[in-house]
């Protein structure tokens, strides 16, 4: 009995919690693609880049707190910087919609040019990330480490399995949590919110009933700016900050946003879960795990690893591949044509 | 989407605008030759024609076909494989290590994909169909690693300093470019089967993840051609210095122009390269041309201006973009499988999006998207802008931060950073090019 609890301990301490983390921040990320999807009809290449530099800026915010010496116990203070970040970031998608993005829009260019001059500005922000915080490796992550360690579970529990939460696992969930709902009492409740929804529904019938649209596209790079920003702190309090690694974000990003239905904001959330889990699930050694499950003294011979952890991406990859072939609309029938 | 106009506004190109624009490219790289070196004007010029050559490829995807491919960087790293697996000799212990093993394994892989294709056939309920094709699938690939692991392990463990993998097949190396052009054909015919037909931006989304997959496999499958320890050595297609500076006869030329010769050598290899691959571009060009004029090219164009219109005049838009994808991707394979023999060594740590799929865009739209001067142009022009850039930035950089002192902080990090500022620059120009000149440097001919 006791080595049952032993392994499920064990798969939640390597498997669930990180891929809970991670699949929160996935999903703020995807909910950003979606909403640019559903509202401007285009495929944000530059999304990565702009959850970079959110985490820039909240992280250049965090270092002028921390050389005042202000903190938050045992919360990072990146946590208070957070606000600027996502001002600052907000205030960027809105300045890119201005200088870039609104011509084409205007001119009803077609969505895949749209996509063509996102990778120009995936470029130029790629480029100030550089060039103002360098390509280095960042850890801005303050405070305690954990909420509660495996010595303190072993101590509580006696089991010879430990679980360990660290407080940006826990700040990711909580942060995501509040921020999604705050997101979908603003898209049900709120009139802007419903003009949202009416606008990515069907633009035509949206403008007849006179929605503004300039409106209705500068709240949605407010709301992807703030999202971004999140999403980007959130992952680089949690793993490292590294400018390189959002570009490879991009690809699970959209396999998440794919995978819920382009454009539906609660298939991104559904969507970020599933590639998250996924991830984890195939790439988790499970040699320890049916050590617990199987006799006495028997170990399988290989790691039981389903594919290395080499190959993560490759996992959203099939998961995208797979959504493709199957059901191209994605779980929650969002657009493919 | 049929509401919208054509992308492509088709404008009267300006006829001497072409010569005068690529003499201008020829003075460029003349001025590197005479302020900086000839040497370093030729390596410049070598990369320019590869880079005209991936851009050509690009250009036949989005130009011909408004394909967007952002996994330009994956097809580039195949044509490199192309350049091991043909070029490299065999390493013999390694194949008697687990060659059989990892054949073994490989047809095991095939004959997987040929029964779950004949259960789908056979099984006629979408539920049990679907189950029995999932349950196969499983069963091949577990049966597959088990035969595949512990003949990767003999092979990795054969001199694992030296070799560690199962080496190519010895041939010379000029024929990897036609094998890079394959590889990365029938990469493109994977990503474009899954992909196409559906809106477009899957394509863009399939093939970014495509691209990452594979040079994620070429990093860590050692057995192949030995990961992030790179393979070194590729022979090559034209003669090596050393050899150059111990003929006499060579000698006693470098002295009859009065040249030294170490560095006569080296320019005259560079030549060499440089001579081959404009064979190759001109070839392409030739043939790209044709295409273009050709009842094909102006269907090609039918399509991308009015997919509905092409549809219902019977064209199969979704057979013939699979086409022309795959026809860009297998040019992309050849200019990466020429990259590869410039360079001599394979490295797949190397391969990053931005220099490999993004910058290879910039090249495109600056060029002239649908005109195959064009794309030449634009790859001679910004991969001159990119490597220029860094001395020139720097350059720059010391002489606006003059006034703060030399070890003022803010001076050192911005010298530090201005190596980064030519992204933003690329990033600036692409934007600036479509929005105020989208046909580009030389725009899409009229037909």
């Amino acid at each position: 009995m006791e080595d049952i609890v032993n392994a499920v301990v064990l798969l939640t301490n390597f498997l669930v919690v990180p891929a809970t983390a991670y699949g929160c921040q996935l999903a703020l990320g995807a909910l950003g693609v979606t909403l640019v999807y559903g509202v401007l009809r285009f495929s944000n290449f530059a999304h990565g880049e702009t959850m970079a530099f959110g985490a820039m800026v909240t992280i250049l915010f965090t270092w002028l707190l921390q050389y005042q010496g202000v903190t938050l116990g045992p919360l990072p203070t990146a946590l208070l910087a957070l606000p600027a970040g996502m001002a600052v970031t907000a205030g960027l998608c809105l300045l890119t919609d201005r200088w870039v993005f609104r011509f084409y829009r205007r001119s009803r260019a077609q969505p895949v040019m749209l996509l063509v001059v996102s990778v120009g500005v995936m470029f130029v922000l790629n480029g100030i990330i550089r060039f103002v915080i360098g390509p280095a490796d960042r850890v801005f992550t303050d405070g305690a480490r954990f909420l509660f360690t495996v010595r303190d579970f072993k101590a509580w529990t006696g089991l010879s399995e430990g679980l360990a939460i660290k407080t940006t696992q826990t700040l990711s969930v909580v942060v995501a949590i509040i921020l999604v709902a705050a997101l979908f009492w603003f898209l049900e409740k709120t009139r802007t919110g419903k003009s949202m929804r009416a606008f990515s529904d069907n633009e035509d019938l949206a403008l007849l009933s006179g929605i503004n649209p300039e409106r209705v596209v500068a709240v949605t790079w407010l709301i992807v700016g703030c999202l971004a920003a999140v999403a980007g702190t959130l992952y680089g309090l949690d793993k490292s900050f590294k400018p390189f690694t959002f570009l490879s974000l991009l690809l699970p990003i959209f396999a998440a946003a794919i995978v819920g239905g382009l454009g539906n904001p609660l298939g991104a959330i559904v969507g970020g879960f599933v590639v998250a889990f996924s991830e984890v699930l195939l790439t988790y050694p499970y040699r320890k795990f049916l050590a617990y499950l199987g006799p006495e003294g028997w170990r399988p011979d290989g790691l039981v690893q389903f594919l290395s952890t080499d190959y993560k991406f490759a996992v959203s990859f099939f998961i995208l591949v797979v959504v493709l072939l199957v059901k191209p609309t994605g779980i929650f029938s969002g657009r493919s044509s | 989407m049929s509401d919208t106009p054509a992308r492509f506004p088709l404008r009267l190109a300006r006829a001497p605008r072409k010569p005068l624009l690529f003499a201008a490219m020829a003075a460029l790289i003349g001025l590197v030759g005479i302020g900086q070196s000839w040497s370093l004007a030729l390596t410049i010029m070598n990369l320019c024609l590869i880079s005209a050559i991936m851009t050509l490829g690009v250009n036949i995807q989005w130009g011909y076909a408004g394909l967007f491919n952002a996994g330009v960087m994956g097809f580039a790293a195949l044509g490199g494989l192309a350049g091991v697996l043909v070029s490299m000799p065999p390493v013999g212990a390694a194949w008697r290590a687990g060659g059989a093993g990892v054949v073994l394994a490989l047809a095991m892989g095939l004959v997987t994909i040929a029964a779950a294709m004949l259960v789908y056939r056979r099984l006629r309920r979408p539920a049990s169909r679907k189950l029995a094709v999932a349950l196969v699938v499983a069963a091949g690939y577990f049966a597959a690693r088990a035969l595949f692991e512990p003949a990767v392990r003999a092979i990795e463990g054969v001199d694992p300093s030296r070799t560690g993998y199962l080496g190519g097949f010895g041939l010379p190396v000029v024929l990897s470019w036609f094998a890079g052009g394959a590889l990365a054909a029938g990469a493109a015919w994977a990503a474009g089967k899954i992909s196409l037909g559906l809106r477009a931006d899957y394509l863009a989304i399939a093939t970014l993840g495509i691209s990452e997959i594979i040079v994620a496999f070429l990093k860590y499958e050692e057995w192949l051609a030995r990961g992030v320890k790179n393979v070194t050595g590729l022979p090559r297609p034209v003669p090596y210095e050393v050899d150059l500076q111990a003929a006499a006869r060579f000698r006693e030329w470098a002295e009859s122009l009065g040249a030294s010769p170490v560095e006569l050598s080296s320019i005259v290899v560079k030549l060499c390269y440089a001579g081959l691959f404009a064979l190759v571009l001109l070839v392409l060009m030739w043939l790209s041309e044709a295409a273009l004029r050709s009842p094909w090219g102006r269907m090609m164009r039918a399509i991308r201006d009015n997919e509905t219109a092409a549809e219902a005049m019977g064209k199969d838009v979704t057979a013939r973009h699979l086409q022309v994808f795959v026809l860009g991707s297998a040019v992309v394979g050849i200019a990466g499988a020429m990259l590869a023999t410039l360079d001599g060594q394979f490295t797949p740590t190397t391969y990053h999006p931005l220099r490999f799929t993004f910058l290879i865009w910039v090249m495109v739209i600056v060029g002239g998207s649908g005109n195959n001067w064009g794309a030449v142009l634009g790859g001679f022009m910004v991969w001159y802008a990119w490597v220029e850039a860094e001395p020139l930035g720097l350059w720059l950089m010391d002489l606006l931060t003059f006034p703060l002192g030399a070890d003022h902080p803010l001076r050192v990090h911005l010298m530090d950073s201005a190596a980064h500022m030519r992204l933003v620059v690329m990033g600036v120009v692409l934007l600036l090019v479509l929005r105020f000149a989208p046909q580009g440097l030389i725009p899409e001919e009229r037909r």
